[in-house]
């Protein structure tokens, strides 16, 4: 266990060294979610008070809900990293030491969310403050403590999703357009655009088929108390069962990728 | 660092000559790569679709924005995505380069060449998928016109297209002045990353939005105009004539700072190789 710890300091001092970027990022980043506001405010303006049941604090502090668990969950440079290590032959020498690249990985993820997560807290938090009249009060501590746990199983798939994907570069040259084609599919239907619940129902039964709303709409739905009781342990369940899927897959994946690993330039 | 011949006619077409080599040469880089050319479609396309079921998704809720209706908003995305994807086919890719030429040194023999250096770095490549989706994003704006009931004159379709050509000057010269902040830092790429934000509000009716945000992005960073504008003359022809020579002026001032900005950073360019 000792042995990952120090992969995480490292991968923490090396992430410090991006602050700045990260910080770039994550102020503009929120231009678009001030811009979805805005629209948002237009459209109750001078209409019911109400759309698709929600109420316009509600609506807003569901965009900002989404912004947090966003923060704190989404995977940021990893899959690139990683696909660019099978390429350039990098992962030769995890082959050779007695570490297993897969908890490497997550370690790397973890130490890069925390300094993420710590450089965006002045931004995104002042932004937050800006909106705070919106802002939905949490739900009581049973059901805030299933949110948490709900975006820590959130960002446990986005790592096992992106890994998967990022192996992918055992066997294709360009593994980008991969990506974008599934970051395509997660931006709609894991509710970055707007709360999957405004879809006629027969659309939104479909999505929930998909692990795709537990990639970010779950923990966010749990925190606005639209998901309680029996329905509400069936969704973390079920979340949990992707994640238990996905690793599986991540290390099945992992395994063939090996066999037709040549170690190009290693 | 231009080469001053003697007749500007045969400077333009020497330049020519010289677009028309590196057209070629990108046209056969991108045929080797085939499939991840054919991949590539597939990501802006659904990205496009995207944006539009966005749109659609809203608009079961609402039958106005402001005052602009369904078919009008999705024609503005429409407009929006031709004009990103006409500014991607031509200079997205230059731009974000201009930072790997400067790391690395490569900057150092395009100065030598005896050719507008600002010309090169800018048009040095040609993504050809960008007409394609160009095209499928014209298919959505004569689609939603059909579907207003629009009939635009011969005028109205040229002007359009020209105020799309002051929205990519505006696009063009934004996205190389913040590439020709690397010569000053080396971790210029986050910047360039960023302007895809901006691209996002582009693409939102301007009766969204009020106040300073409005004003912020006509006056000093115009993507509120960029597309909207161009789309307006189609919907609402004569309503706001201003706004059209304010995006004009607009893409002229972005264009005149972007160069004022681009000659300050070359004079400051030592080098980053030997």
């Amino acid at each position: 266990m000792k042995k990952y710890w120090h992969v995480m300091k490292i991968g923490t001092e090396n992430m410090l060294v991006y602050r700045f970027n990260f910080f770039f990022r994550a102020a503009v980043s929120l231009l678009p979610l001030l811009a979805t506001i805005y629209l948002w405010q237009t459209i109750y303006r001078g209409q019911k008070p109400e759309v698709a049941g929600y109420s316009l604090a509600a609506m807003i502090s569901y965009y900002l809900l989404v912004t947090i668990v966003d923060t704190l969950t989404a995977v940021n440079e990893d899959d690139w990293q990683i696909a660019a290590d099978i390429k350039d032959g990098n992962i030769s020498q995890f082959l050779l030491k007695p570490i297993d690249y897969l908890a490497y990985r997550i370690c790397l993820f973890l130490s890069g969310k925390l300094i993420f997560a710590a450089v965006s807290i002045v931004p995104v938090g002042l932004f937050m403050f800006c909106f705070r009249h919106y802002f939905v009060a949490p739900p009581g501590w049973a059901l805030t403590g299933c949110c948490l746990l709900s975006v820590l199983l959130t960002g446990l798939l986005q790592f096992f999703m992106s890994y998967t994907m990022a192996l992918l570069a055992f066997w294709l040259l360009e593994v980008s357009t991969i990506i974008f084609i599934l970051f395509a599919f997660e931006y709609i239907a894991g509710g970055h655009l707007f709360p999957l619940n405004i879809l006629p129902p027969g659309l939104e039964m479909a999505l929930n088929c998909t692990p795709f709303p537990y990639l970010l709409y779950f923990p966010v739905s749990v925190y606005l108390g639209q998901v309680r009781g029996a329905e509400l342990g069936r969704g973390l369940i079920i979340q949990a069962g992707w994640v238990i899927l996905f690793y599986f897959v991540a290390r099945w994946v992992w395994r063939r990728g090996i066999r037709t690993y040549t170690a190009v330039g290693g | 660092m231009s080469f001053r011949s003697a007749k500007p006619a045969g400077q333009l077409r020497r330049h020519l000559g010289i677009y028309h080599a590196l057209w070629r040469n990108s046209v056969a880089r991108e045929m080797s790569f085939k499939s991840n050319f054919l991949l590539w479609l597939v990501v802006e396309f659904l990205w496009f679709g995207l944006q539009l079921s966005f749109i659609s998704v809203i608009y079961l809720h609402t039958d106005h924005i402001g005052d602009w209706t369904k078919w009008q908003v999705l024609m503005l995305v429409g407009a929006s995505h031709f004009i990103q994807q006409i500014f991607q086919a031509f200079f997205l890719t230059n731009c974000t380069q201009l930072s790997e030429l400067i790391r690395t040194g490569k900057l150092d023999f395009m100065l030598l060449l005896p050719v507008n250096t600002r010309f090169l770095i800018s048009l040095r490549q040609v993504d050809l998928g960008g007409f394609v989706n160009a095209a499928s994003a014209l298919a959505v704006v004569a689609y939603a016109a059909r579907q207003l009931h629009l009939a635009p004159s011969a005028g109205q379709a040229v002007g359009f297209l020209l105020l799309c050509g002051a929205g990519i000057v505006v696009h063009y010269s934004l996205m190389f002045l913040l590439a020709s902040v690397a010569f000053w830092t080396v971790r210029a790429q986050g910047i360039v990353w960023g302007y895809y934000n901006l691209f996002n509000i582009a693409r939102l009716p301007d009766a969204a939005f009020h106040g300073f945000f409005k004003a912020f992005f006509r006056f000093a960073i115009p993507m509120l105009l960029v597309a909207n504008v161009p789309v307006k003359l189609l919907i609402r022809p004569f309503e706001s004539p201003w706004e059209m020579a304010l995006l004009v002026g607009m893409s002229a001032v972005c264009f005149a700072l972007s160069e004022l900005f681009w000659r300050v950073s070359v004079k400051r360019y030592t080098s980053a190789s030997a």
